[in-house]
């Protein structure tokens, strides 16, 4: 079964074809994010305007790569939600009306169960059942991953996700958007131990997360030494953020690991591509039996291959073929995961 | 030819089949509903008409100026048909529209663009189609442009929310107001033909939204003062 990915909901045009038998067959991203640059953050009615003009672009360029026909596509599935509104709706669009003029199925994707899935594209694969970290811009949350569509929420964030707090520091840091990359770049040049930040909630007796407070601290931390804030500095203070937001999520994910008694940990979103929080992870389950899989890096950002792979998976568990679409769509801009 | 014409780009969901001339249309209020009922209104439509998919030749769509959701929802409808059916797209003015709906000599069309300005255009009737006196623009309703002449109808939403400082401004051109008035399939299929017929159907990765609004965002730039 072929299956065309589309995924919109936020600053990233992405496509992909997924074929239960062969796999992943081909990709293509466009990041819109020099375009949101000057504005010093996602513009949703820039982001909208951006995915209609790539869209189909992106389709015929997978489709050729692969040499594969729009004909021999069996299902189309595309992000439904959550996400921004306008941007969700230009893929759903799209993908609904190429769905309806072909007659075949759509498959409503949700963003985050692509992330939770996005491990199964490399090899080796994680078997259900396993413990997902999310870690994006957007998100911060723990799951425990039965199967496919069966999502436990473990624990949250509070307030800001990671990836969030990890941008806003950077841009008090005087760092270029989005800073989340730059800042972990940043901080391989600091010193360990000049500068220590809090880890909120870190003993807190649940799976919860909170980074506002972090980020204040980080704040304070940066305006103390504004006058004098050599670059050193600066890394200095790079290092004590992203060491203070590593930990708490290593923490909780081991936390997490032992409540479920589960031997498999899965990483997933933007954040899951910071390599001090890689390595942190490798270190600390080393021995344990545990293993932790991270998605390539190409596939934490936002991309079309998870969308189109989660919509295999869900057209595999299927008894039967489902119809065609009758082209009726509404998108979730807010969706939760355990609501599948 | 066979025609298919959409429009979203108001409270209103409408559709219209062009059949060699003659045409089936439809139209529902949608709110924000257009989503979940164009696709299926389509499919009802081609029905009863007896028409296939298949048989349809080109698509056309209200590309603007109008509500951007709206706009790209019947835009990114356009382009998945017609690149699923290997046809060519073109995209409508809806103040064009607007001015073949109300079928006079000479028309301003105004739509509200909110934010106390106007989307605004005036056209022409000449034998070859519709002559953009003002091409569609983006104006505050007092600073609306003149135009020349009398027997003028002034149209549209913009109308009926300025119609006393339009009705001043236009006071020697207007000869009637149709306020009440909304841009419709029906009159998209209309123009569309006639663009079909002079070459000007584009591939489907092509049809864009005409928004007028370009401005929609500061930059962090433009934010200082």
């Amino acid at each position: 079964m072929l299956v065309l990915g589309i995924e919109t909901s936020c600053d990233e045009t992405g496509i992909a074809l997924y074929d239960t038998r062969r796999r992943l067959l081909g990709h293509a991203l466009y990041s819109q994010v020099d375009m949101h640059r000057d504005y010093g953050g996602v513009v949703p009615e820039l982001a909208s305007r951006d995915h209609i003009r790539r869209v189909l672009p992106l389709v015929a360029q997978v489709l050729e790569q692969t040499n594969i026909s729009l004909e021999a596509i069996d299902a189309i599935a595309y992000t439904q939600g959550p996400g921004l509104a306008g941007a969700l709706l230009t893929g759903a669009s799209i993908g609904n009306a190429l769905a309806f003029a072909r007659n075949i199925p759509v498959l409503n994707i949700h963003h985050l169960e692509g992330h939770l899935l996005s491990p199964l594209l490399s090899d080796p694969a994680p078997d259900f059942p396993f413990v997902a970290l999310l870690v994006s811009g957007g998100h911060t949350q723990l799951m425990h991953v039965k199967g496919i569509g069966q999502y436990k929420l473990l624990g949250e964030t509070v307030d800001d996700a990671a990836g969030e707090a990890f941008d806003k520091t950077a841009k008090l840091l005087g760092l270029d958007y989005p800073g989340g990359k730059l800042l972990a770049d940043l901080a391989t040049q600091g010193q360990p131990g000049r500068f220590r930040l809090p880890r909120p909630m870190l003993n807190s007796n649940d799976l919860n997360f909170s980074f506002s407070g972090l980020k204040t601290a980080a704040a304070l931390l940066i305006n103390k030494h504004k006058q004098k804030a050599s670059t050193q500095t600066r890394a200095d203070i790079a290092l004590a953020f992203e060491d203070a937001v590593t930990d708490v999520l290593v923490k909780k994910s081991i936390t997490a690991l032992k409540i479920t008694r589960l031997q498999q940990l899965v990483v997933a979103g933007g954040v899951g591509a910071n390599s001090r929080l890689r390595q942190k992870l490798q270190h600390h389950l080393a021995g344990t039996g545990i293993v932790v899989f991270f998605p390539e890096l190409e596939f934490c950002t936002d991309n079309g291959a998870m969308i189109a792979l989660a919509g295999a998976l869900r057209l595999q568990q299927l008894n039967e073929k489902p119809p065609g679409s009758d082209g009726s769509f509404t998108i979730k801009a807010r969706w939760n995961l355990e609501d599948l | 030819m066979n025609i298919i014409a959409l429009d979203t780009s108001t409270e209103y969901c409408s559709l219209a089949l062009w059949l060699n001339g003659n045409i089936i249309s439809r139209e529902k209020l949608a709110g924000q509903r257009h989503s979940e009922l164009l696709l299926p209104m389509l499919q009802t439509m081609l029905t009863e008409a007896g028409v296939a998919l298949s048989q349809i030749e080109g698509i056309a769509f209200g590309a603007g100026p109008g509500s951007f959701t709206g706009l790209r929802i019947a835009c990114g409808i356009a382009q998945g048909l017609a690149f699923a059916r290997d046809i060519p797209v073109v995209g409508v003015s809806t103040l064009e529209a607007l001015a073949q709906q109300v079928d006079a000599s000479r028309v301003l069309a105004a739509r509200d663009a909110r934010m106390g300005e106007l989307y605004f255009a005036a056209y022409e009737k000449m034998e070859t189609g519709w002559f953009p006196v003002h091409a569609p623009l983006l104006c505050r309703p007092e600073t609306a442009p003149e135009v020349i002449g009398e027997g003028w109808t002034g149209c549209g939403s913009g109308f009926a929310l300025h119609q006393s400082v339009l009705s001043k401004t236009y006071s020697e051109n207007l000869q009637q107001i149709i306020p009440d008035c909304y841009p419709h399939a029906r009159e998209i299929a209309q123009l569309a033909a006639i663009k079909f017929a002079n070459g000007e159907g584009r591939a489907a990765e092509e049809a864009l939204p005409v928004y007028i609004r370009n401005k929609v965002a500061l930059k962090e730039s433009e934010r200082q003062r």
